[in-house]
């Protein structure tokens, strides 16, 4: 990655937008691109629905090396306290995380806001984070704060990673990966050592799209090989940053910087799987008071689906309606293209949260009918037994 | 039957004092998949560089401006059903609506074809 900075017009340091390692690729493939997290990224090649369709049928590549990977260990070799320390910021129960497996987790504040949404690995020796592109720099801040400083933080910026997602993606993945296992023993949420064309790769099966699908890691001299060597399989297509959030909103996930926020709490983020039952039973991570009472009590609002009436999309930031009563807000919205409609998130006070009731948004003055409905909005793909 | 474009990629088609709207090839491929058009309605009073219809790609809604002053005649309904002739067929059947022109001397102010050809090469 090139990080450069400049001065603004006031004479301030103001950040460049910066180019990932796959920028030039992106460029000659056709890729339109746009300012995301403060990288240049493609937000399409062909369009964004044709794009979309083909991760649901086929697969698609997607350059997410925006995200942050970091590499969390103990300066001693203790691991014990370096899960003792991570358990101290994430409601992560770090015993039942053995080696080769992944699990989605919540950089918590003190308050029980979300700061972040993230997967966490164990490896042999490390926990490895990857966290969201736009809010890595806070992410490291907060951790290098509050972690003891004997916990080492090693952000891998020399790390590209991609994404294969779509039912195709074993297939075209498996003609091109050896490692100490077969690509089919590798199900949903596990991860290990591979080699793709001789690159080293770790690769965790995992992904944003609700379909099964990979995430690569590999050096970032190496990200142009792999992207060709897996691009020329029948099944693979570059895919934009566009498709990634039709898919992932259609896959009823949500996205950092508008579904979530400080000031949203797991609960209220219909998250509380990712507070694991040790953790439940015992609190002490941050804002566990809060959490632990929405946990008990119910939180007063939920995160959930709506399915819009007719065809005019309803976007973030539309407010929602109960007759004439304000009570929430859309968070992401879109036409979802293998839903054939708009669809959209929002927050929703819990007693309105039911699938089914009906609420309305307010669209450019007018209102629009929607209808609170149960996510994901086009079911999960994962794979999640071998053999599968 | 003259037409002009403006630099918001308005197209503009007159003939006498009514005029058809609609917006440039080159707007619908910077767009890319059009999933909803919100046309004027009848009768409504437009006024030049203002408001005038919507239009929503698979990614973001966007405003289309009205290229001069004019009352408007007719939405193109066909858009209700079909948004996607705006990609198809945008100078054409993916009109967005007629007006009545109410200063036919604010035309002098938009672009010619060749104009406008350079003025996107430029972009």
């Amino acid at each position: 990655m090139t990080e450069t900075e400049q001065l603004d017009e006031d004479g301030a340091i103001a950040a460049a937008t910066e180019v990932l390692p796959l920028d030039a690729w992106h460029r000659a493939k056709g890729g339109r691109m746009v300012e995301f997290a403060g990288y240049w990224m493609p937000i399409q090649y062909e369009g964004i629905m044709a794009e979309h369709l083909w991760v649901r049928e086929n697969a698609g590549l997607f350059d997410v090396s925006h995200m942050g990977q970091l590499l969390l260990s103990h300066a001693g070799g203790d691991k014990a306290a370096l899960h003792a320390a991570v358990e101290t910021l994430l409601p992560i129960d770090l015993s039942t995380l053995q080696l080769g497996m992944q699990r989605y987790s919540l950089l918590l504040a003190e308050d029980g806001g979300v700061l972040d949404d993230l997967m966490v690995s164990r490896w042999p020796d490390y926990l490895y984070l990857v966290v969201n592109g736009a809010t890595k720099w806070d992410d490291i801040a907060h951790l290098r704060e509050h972690l003891p400083d004997d916990i080492v933080i090693n952000h891998l910026d020399d790390q590209a990673l991609l994404a294969l997602q779509g039912p195709g993606a074993a297939a075209a993945l498996g003609r091109h990966v050896t490692g100490e296992w077969p690509l089919s023993a590798l199900v949903f949420m596990r991860f290990g050592a591979f080699q793709i064309g001789g690159v080293p790769a770790t690769i965790s099966r995992s992904g944003y799209t609700g379909e099964d699908g990979f995430e690569i890691s590999i050096p970032a001299d190496a990200a142009a090989t792999v992207a060709d060597l897996l691009c020329a399989e029948p099944e693979v297509k570059p895919i934009g940053l566009g498709a990634r959030d039709s898919l992932r909103l259609e896959a009823g996930l949500p996205l950092y910087g508008h579904d979530l926020d400080p000031a949203i709490d797991p609960v209220e983020a219909d998250l509380a799987f990712a507070i694991s039952k040790r953790r439940r039973e015992e609190g002490g991570f941050p804002g566990s008071a809060r959490i632990l009472g929405h946990l008990a009590d119910g939180a007063p609002r939920k995160r959930v689906g709506l399915l819009v009436d007719g065809k005019m999309p309803v976007r973030e930031g539309a407010k929602l309606f109960d007759g004439n009563t304000e009570i929430g807000v859309v968070t992401s919205g879109g036409f979802a293209p293998s839903v054939g409609a708009p669809i959209a998130m929002g927050y929703v006070p819990t007693g309105l949260s039911a699938p089914g009731t009906a609420v309305a948004a307010e669209v450019r003055g007018k209102r629009v009918a929607c209808t609170v409905a149960a996510m994901p909005f086009v079911p999960h793909n994962y794979v999640r037994k071998t053999g599968a | 039957m003259p037409r002009y474009y403006t630099e918001e990629h308005e197209w503009i088609d007159v003939d006498g004092d009514v005029a058809t709207v609609g917006i440039t090839d080159f707007a619908q491929g910077q767009l890319g998949d059009i999933v909803f058009v919100e046309v004027p309605d009848t009768g409504a009073e437009l006024s030049q560089g203002g408001d005038a219809a919507v239009v929503e790609s698979v990614k973001a809604a966007s405003d289309v401006y009205a290229p001069v002053d004019g009352t408007v005649t007719e939405g193109n309904s066909a858009l209700e059903e079909d948004p996607a002739l705006v990609n198809s067929d945008p100078e054409g059947e993916g009109w967005f609506f007629r007006l009545t022109l109410s200063d036919k001397s604010q035309l002098d102010g938009l672009m010619d074809a060749a104009a406008y050809k350079a003025f996107c090469d430029a972009l």
